[in-house]
């Protein structure tokens, strides 16, 4: 280990990246399941006749932003390190259009 | 390839160079050229209104004249000139050879140099937009000819190059920084350039939206803004001030920034309190975004919505005092210089402190019922973006001349400018404040005698041609520099403190021949106290890839500006229709190119690079 050179060397430490390319295989796999579960959900929750819209309206919407997070930290890996200015530039474009919207909900169409 | 062999006609070089020292020379000529438009526009305003019952300029002129001043001013002059400033300056601020994405660079400055020439056509070609530059919709739409089309087609086409520009200087700052140059050791008008990026990515969409609308309701049988057919009309005033509002700090950030280099270096001194200055940065621009229906507190918001704006406007305020106060401590107790650029900066704070305060009065809503489109707050806004941005562009003109040019201009014409300058700009607006407080609304081409407006207006033209002769002035300077300004060295002020000065007056192609190891804040100001000449360099010297030029920007804004005109005349004539197709189809067919013939640059050898550097030490 006297060589900092092989930091970038995909051979070093070989059984760490396996263990921890299997640990994101396993969150992956696992979020797809649980986004396909949820995909499910929203068509029963519209489907069922004994919901009224009141409900399933703000539940699929609710559905659709955890879709939306599972989206964004699993698959495109914003979990990770280095993906800080990404995430806050996200979520500061998220803010503006949440701003927006709720000004336009309050006091243009109110 | 070497240099030599590299060596094209000037004409040719400018239209396709990616270079972002040459694209902010484009930048500033471009500028510079609209803001003359622009002034002169200001001229004709003052001189209608100089005496009562003037017929200079008359009833729809008097508003396309009105119109296009505001509209030039803000998108085709103070924008194009802070982008000059950044491009000038931000990426050697930051240690890097060039922005993240030279050929968008281009592609920015191109698109909005077009959507200019398109709008300033519209004199040519039937009439000038007449809706005021806000434009609102139920005045617009009904607004005969195709004044308002060349407005809505020309913000569109030069508002995509800003966002453009906007997301390269993002990822420039984020991405090329320099070793060891932290976020918070950035120079500050590097962070204004940030935050200023990062502003201009999230207002230009509600624009882009808003024009988009307005042109189906314009051109295509949209009914977005027509209440008559079921539309509402303050959904426009809406978008366009989510944008508008933000558009303000997006000027007058810069400005701070410039202001913040100048103080530093000529008071000799590190900047006071420089990491409140980056946290006031962020939060002006944070709650810009907050505050925008203060512009419509008398379009019937309700009092609880009139009150939230109120408020958010005035926070803005604790952020902005913390700035100027630390302007005055960076003075306090530095060894002052008295240079152009910081006689300008001296001058911008109690100017624009009095726009700060006038701010604050409108900010309050009930007080705002009477001051609303009175001369009030056109004196106010003039105090905020003439006291705030033009003053920091003129100074920024001058401190960053000789980096830009090689040759320092003038400091006693430049000092003449300032005062003319200086004086007119307080002549001029100074006394709008009383007029407005009077009754005199603005946006009138005339009123009459007797009124008590004589005075006051009379001044007010007066102070205009002394800001008329402060420019020429400039001009002048500007030429005599050019013919027979000695060349400078690296460091012409002598208490450079960032990277900028420590390379050569006008810099290399590939700015820096090793790319520096950044020590802290103010660089090259650590190296010059430990008695160095030169940076630490952070790399061996060595081949500099650089990126080819290409007239692909070029011709790609060309497209749009051909497309805008196919458009606009659709229902005039049919084949027009094909001309619009057309445009659009150089376009597309351009980028198409750009996307699949790959470019790789080329590099400049280590030996010419010797020989370059040699050639600067000498």
């Amino acid at each position: 280990m006297a060589n900092p050179t092989n930091a970038g060397n995909p051979k070093v430490d070989l059984a760490y990246r396996r263990k921890k390319n299997a640990a994101e295989m396993k969150h992956q796999v696992i979020s797809f399941a649980l986004m396909i579960a949820l995909t499910l959900v929203a068509f029963f929750a519209v489907g069922y006749d004994e919901f009224s819209h009141w409900f399933s309206v703000p539940f699929i919407l609710l559905l659709a932003a955890v879709q939306v997070a599972f989206q964004l930290y699993y698959f495109m890996h914003m979990s990770h390190k280095g993906h800080e200015i990404p995430a806050l530039f996200l979520y500061g474009g998220v803010l503006v259009a949440f701003v927006t919207i709720w000004a336009f909900m309050t006091i243009v169409w109110w | 390839m070497s240099t030599v062999a590299r060596k094209k006609s000037l004409i040719w070089d400018y239209l396709t160079t990616v270079d972002h020292k040459k694209i902010a020379i484009l930048y500033l000529i471009a500028g510079g050229l609209f803001f003359l438009v622009g002034g002169l526009e200001a001229l004709f305003i003052r001189i209608q209104l100089a005496k009562p019952n003037n017929d200079f300029l008359v009833g729809g002129l008097y508003n396309e004249v009105l119109t296009m001043h505001g509209t030039t001013m803000i998108f085709l002059a103070a924008m194009p000139l802070v982008f000059a400033m950044m491009n000038a300056v931000v990426p050697i601020q930051i240690g890097a050879r060039d922005v993240a994405f030279p050929f968008l660079n281009a592609l920015g400055f191109w698109l909005f140099f077009f959507g200019g020439v398109f709008l300033n056509c519209s004199w040519f070609l039937g009439g000038a937009p007449d809706a005021g530059w806000t434009s609102y919709a139920s005045l617009s739409l009904e607004s005969p000819g195709h004044g308002i089309d060349f407005y809505v087609l020309g913000l569109q086409i030069s508002g995509i190059g800003t966002l453009i520009g906007g997301i390269n200087f993002l990822v420039t700052i984020i991405n090329m920084r320099a070793p060891g140059m932290t976020y918070m050791r950035m120079p500050m008008f590097t962070w204004a350039t940030f935050v200023t990026s990062a502003l201009i990515l999230f207002a230009f969409p509600p624009l882009t939206v808003g024009l988009v609308l307005m042109m189906m309701d314009r051109l295509f049988g949209g009914n977005f803004f027509n209440a008559a057919a079921g539309g509402n009309t303050i959904i426009w005033e809406h978008l366009f001030w989510i944008f508008g509002h933000p558009e303000v700090y997006i000027l007058v950030l810069p400005a701070f920034g410039i202001f913040s280099e100048i103080f530093a270096t000529f008071s000799r001194k590190r900047l006071f309190g420089y990491s409140s200055m980056v946290f006031a940065t962020v939060l002006i621009g944070f709650l810009g975004f907050m505050v925008w229906a203060h512009h419509m507190f008398t379009t019937g918001l309700g009092p609880i919505a009139n009150a939230i704006f109120a408020v958010a406007t005035m926070a803005i305020a604790v952020p902005t005092g913390i700035k100027i106060f630390n302007w005055l401590f960076t003075m306090w107790g530095g060894s002052i210089k008295f240079t152009t650029p910081m006689m300008y900066a001296v001058a911008f704070i109690p100017s624009f402190v009095m726009g700060g305060v006038t701010g604050v009065m409108n900010a309050a809503a009930a007080a705002d019922y009477q001051y609303h489109d009175s001369y009030f707050v056109v004196a106010h806004f003039h105090y905020v973006i003439v006291g705030g941005v033009v003053f920091a562009l003129l100074a920024g003109a001058h401190y960053w001349w000789p980096k830009m040019f090689g040759k320092m201009l003038n400091e006693t014409l430049g000092k003449i400018t300032f005062w003319l300058f200086f004086i007119g700009f307080h002549l001029t607006f100074f006394i709008q404040h009383f007029l407005g407080l009077m009754g005199m609304p603005r946006r009138i081409f005339t009123y009459l005698p007797g009124q008590g407006l004589e005075t006051g207006n009379f001044i007010s033209t007066v102070g205009a041609f002394f800001m008329a002769a402060a420019t020429i002035i400039l001009l002048i300077n500007v030429v005599i520099t050019s013919v027979k300004g000695e060349k400078v060295s690296a460091d012409p002020w002598g208490d450079g403190r960032t990277l900028e000065w420590a390379v050569a007056s006008p810099p290399p192609e590939y700015n820096f021949a090793q790319t520096p190891l950044v020590r802290g804040l103010d660089a090259l100001w650590i190296e010059k106290m430990e008695g160095k000449k030169g940076l630490t360099p952070a790399e061996p010297l060595g081949d500099i890839h650089m990126p080819n030029s290409s007239i692909l920007p070029f011709v790609i804004s060309l497209g749009l500006f051909i497309a805008a005109f196919g458009f606009m005349y659709h229902a005039k004539y049919s084949w027009s229709l094909f001309v619009g197709i057309g445009g659009l189809l150089i376009t597309f067919i351009c980028m198409f190119l750009r996307s699949v013939v790959d470019d790789h640059g080329f590099h400049i050898h280590k030996e010419e690079v010797l020989e370059t550097e040699k050639g600067v030490k000498a």
